[in-house]
């Protein structure tokens, strides 16, 4: 799994029947000190995140699990919403660690 | 799998119900020498590691899953399946 920031949200109207009802997020996954890490990429919702909230997402074919038993396509799916990340000061990254 | 420092924690209280009573811990990957070896990434607890701890983490949700909440089938990609006593290597 991987911390991220949900950047805003995707309309498709024309989409898999087996996305009908779910909530397309875009989102830049962070590392721990919330410094962005890679390119901004889509994510289906499995626990009600919206825009500007720290979430942390799932990859690969159990990123479809928190839909079961419907087959949703998803290989990146935001499972949980984040209050806080603990880092030990001895390991922090080199800049400081920015108010969620 | 991976070797990894425990840097840190996530505290989530809205969160997919199969993560209910886990740990999610933030891991640094590290080469056998402890120097950094890639970016961060959240893995679910199954061994009590601590922060600071080098562990093993595995990358596949079958494995991950099982060693962490007990049975296959929770959207859990990575988890910390042991913690590291000492590495001997020849690089």
């Amino acid at each position: 799994m991987q911390l991220a920031r949900v950047l805003g949200t995707v309309v498709a109207t024309v989409k898999s029947e087996s996305l009908e009802g779910r909530t397309l997020l875009v989102i830049q996954p962070l590392d721990g000190s919330y410094n962005q890490k890679g390119k901004p990429m889509v994510a289906i919702d499995s626990v009600g995140a919206g825009k500007g909230e720290i979430v942390f997402w799932c990859r690969g074919r159990e990123a479809s699990f928190p839909f079961l038993p419907s087959d949703v396509p998803s290989d990146c799916t935001i499972v949980g919403i984040v209050d806080s990340v603990f880092l030990d000061s001895r390991f922090a990254a080199s800049s400081p660690k920015p108010k969620a | 799998m991976i070797l990894a420092r425990v840097v840190g924690n996530v505290v989530a209280t809205q969160k997919d119900s199969r993560y209910e009573g886990g740990r999610i811990m933030v891991v640094r990957p590290i080469n056998p020498d402890g120097s950094d070896a890639g970016d961060e990434l959240l893995a679910l607890d199954a061994v009590d590691s601590g922060v600071g701890d080098m562990v093993v983490v595995v990358r596949e949700g079958w494995s991950a899953s099982t060693t962490s909440t007990g049975s296959p089938g929770a959207a859990i990609d990575s988890a910390i399946i042991g913690v590291v006593d000492t590495v001997e290597y020849n690089a």
